[in-house]
């Protein structure tokens, strides 16, 4: 059973997960512009409280698909700092040996199993996950996470339906950070909202504060317990606000100035961590403790990578197919 | 449709430019032509590669249209468009994202002509950026032309250098046919990967011609003359292919180096008349080998000049493997200048066989 959203643990693990992210996706940025990395990187600034609701509602069996802006998710879901490090820096000891890359990490141990750099791509695949588990009889979740945009690819429509017909144990997180790359939400559909598109399908939508630790975490509680339960799927729209634009170093023309300071102001992981405090869940103390930690952890893990050796040339040829083809 | 004044000048232009200036010329002179794609329009920036940035502004968002994130939509508006009397130029940002639109594709533009007995033409343009080396990983690097060249109906051009991309993208918008037109988004940057330090990304600028200036399809360019040994590839490959003959020059043997342009229609005449001069022949390509458009090349050069062939035409693409990421695997993957000029001297040192 998931204890109640107000439970103070509930919170602490929120912002613990949220820390991890926040502070991740700094390191990054960090070392991005000190010029110590040069990776193509969708920065997942402000929208890491939501993802952490999600880490703490998931059971390390559940599965989790997302795209290229997919670091919180990952996190979130318990992907180690080492071998995600070392996969962006195309290291031999990264998640998927330096093959994949940062639009790919990919980690079945934790049940991270997908992440596309195809907009919607990952969504039918999501209830393939929710099938199998069906059919198995086990009683894992898969939450897919996408973003306002792929609400408008064909493949959003086609799996919403899909799993509302079968039942599937499929959450579709619709992460609504208002844009999609340059082009803002409110140019890119008719509808004020993506969840209410749900109701076309037969299924359950929920549009949720995102950046509310205890009402997104409800509503995803709700959601993943129901899937549990085999009584079927739910798209949950979390609204957000990407931070650093679509891409590190995107000039972020497009996007008003005020409407980035307001959001910036009403910072979700700074006004988690405020709250735990004010309510007297946390202290000080304990969370720079915390986060210190994160941080030597992350010190390690970039260290580690940094250390690594690239992948031997043999390996471009293997993973093909199960065994190498002569021809 | 109005015209607009052909100067006769030219300007040095960069890849990107050239391109836009195409599309404005095009705007121009033809009402009927119109642009959709992801980003396009000035509010989103003008394109993810900013390609057509300023047309909205100047001819009109409802001429220049940005569309939400759905490639078969815009595909098949871009059909239906035609259908209905347009000139539709659709832009899918990356070649691999023509996958999600295969359907509108393969199934109507390409075939739609023929299915009609002639009546529903579908003169549409799509233009796509292809990717590859700049560390984008296994979704964003594809090179995937050999797809559509198997598919009668459809043509194929792969320009590879500024003034090229100008006037064959203009032929393309008024051909009567549906056209793939691929852009290596490293010619955007001067052959230079996306933000790569360094290097001088208008290196490969040259002079285009202003006003309506149009290349016409099916007509390959032979960048440089030779007689020893013919090089025949396209697109971003035609900039190593030249420092190689370059190279090789100095050491005395003498590239004759075809740029295609365009695969479909194909310049085989040109082809041909230089296989039969040099004897010799290298193909070069950044996809895939195995079945990739350099197969089909050399079974037909073969076919027609096996008599004639001093030694096995041969094929120079990358493995037969997806894009990896890691630096060191990327590089090994791509066909590379090296390996090109290691190859071609070993077509032209090779004995021949005995007549
Ligand atoms: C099929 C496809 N079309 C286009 C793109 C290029 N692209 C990458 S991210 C993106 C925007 C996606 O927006 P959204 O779904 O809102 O997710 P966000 O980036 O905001 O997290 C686009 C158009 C792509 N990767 N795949
Ligand atoms: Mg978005």
């Amino acid at each position: 059973m998931t204890a109640p959203a107000t439970d103070p643990q509930v919170l602490n693990r929120i912002y613990e997960l949220a820390a991890r992210i926040r502070l991740c996706d700094e390191r990054v940025i960090k070392m991005l512009t000190g010029g110590e990395m040069a990776i193509i990187y969708y920065p997942v600034t402000g929208q890491e409280v939501l993802a952490a609701a999600s880490g703490a509602v998931l059971r390390a069996d559940d599965y989790v698909v997302t795209t290229y802006r997919g670091m919180h998710d990952q996190v979130a879901k318990g992907m180690p700092f080492g071998p995600l490090f070392a996969e962006y820096m195309g290291r031999v000891s990264g998640a998927c040996k330096g093959k994949g890359g940062p639009m790919h990490i990919t980690y079945p141990e934790l049940g991270i199993m997908v992440t596309s750099g195809i907009v919607g791509g990952g969504l039918p695949i999501a209830n393939g996950l929710g099938w199998a588990a069906q059919l198995l009889g086990q009683d894992r979740v898969t939450v897919v996470n996408f973003g306002d945009g792929a609400a408008n690819i064909g493949a959003f429509h086609e799996a919403l339906n899909l799993a509302a017909l079968w039942d599937l144990p499929v959450v579709f997180l619709c992460q609504n950070n208002r844009y999609a790359e340059h082009t803002s939400y409110a140019r890119s559909q008719r509808n004020e909202q993506v969840a209410p598109r749900a109701e076309g399908y037969g299924m359950a939508g929920v549009t949720v504060d995102g950046n509310d630790a205890a009402a997104i975490y409800s509503v995803l509680a709700e959601a993943v317990a129901k899937a549990r339960r085999g009584e079927g799927p739910t798209l949950v729209e979390a609204m957000t606000y990407r931070f650093n634009g679509h891409y590190f170093g995107d000039p972020q023309e497009y996007m008003p100035t005020e409407e980035k300071k307001a959001a910036k102001a009403a910072d979700p992981v700074k006004a988690l961590r405020r709250k735990l405090i004010d309510e007297g869940h946390a202290n000080e103390e304990d969370l720079a403790a915390l986060e210190a930690r994160i941080r030597a952890e992350l010190d390690e893990a970039v260290a580690a990578a940094k250390a690594a050796p690239m992948p031997d040339l043999a390996e471009l040829y293997t993973d093909v197919y199960a065994e190498e083809l002569a021809s | 449709m109005s015209t607009i004044d052909a100067p006769g000048g030219t300007r040095l232009m960069g890849f990107g430019e050239a391109l836009n200036d195409a599309l404005d010329v095009a705007l121009q002179i033809d009402p009927t032509v119109v642009l959709l794609g992801e980003d396009i329009d000035d509010e989103s920036t003008g394109g993810n590669f900013k390609i057509t940035a300023g047309l909205s502004t100047k001819h009109g968002d409802h001429r220049v249209r940005t569309t939400p994130i759905s490639e078969q939509a815009i595909v098949g508006a871009a059909i239906g468009g035609a259908l209905g009397g347009l000139r539709p130029v659709a832009e899918i940002m990356f070649v691999d994202f023509l996958a999600v639109a295969m359907d509108q594709i393969v199934n109507h533009a390409a075939r739609l002509r023929y299915m009609s007995g002639g009546k529903t033409p579908v003169p549409i343009t799509i233009r796509t950026a292809s990717a590859g080396g700049q560390g984008f990983g296994g979704q964003h690097s594809g090179m995937l032309e050999s797809w559509f060249t198997h598919v009668p109906g459809l043509k194929v051009v792969v320009p590879a250098s500024a003034d090229d991309a100008k006037g064959l993208l203009l032929s393309s918008i008024f051909d009567p046919d549906p056209v793939l037109f691929i852009e290596s988004s490293r010619l955007y940057f001067g052959n230079m990967a996306f933000g790569e330090p360094g290097g001088d990304p208008r290196r490969l600028h040259v002079e285009v011609p202003l006003g309506d200036y149009r290349v016409p399809l099916g007509k390959a360019r032979i960048r440089r003359e030779g007689d020893a040994v013919t090089l025949v590839t396209y697109g971003r490959q035609v900039d190593d292919a030249t420092k190689v003959a370059d190279r090789l020059a100095e050491e005395g043997i003498s590239v004759e180096l075809i740029d295609l342009r365009s695969l479909v229609p194909l310049d085989l005449e040109t082809v041909l008349a230089s296989a039969a001069k040099t004897r010799r022949v290298v193909i070069f390509q950044e996809a895939v080998t195995r079945s990739g458009f350099g197969g089909e090349l050399a079974a037909r050069i073969t076919e027609e000049l096996f008599d004639t062939l001093e030694v096995p035409v041969r094929r120079l693409g990358a493995p037969n493997t997806p894009v990896p990421y890691a630096a060191n695997l990327e590089t090994a993957y791509q066909p590379s200048a090296e390996a090109l000029a290691a190859e071609v001297r070993e077509t032209v040192e090779r004995k021949a066989r005995a007549s």
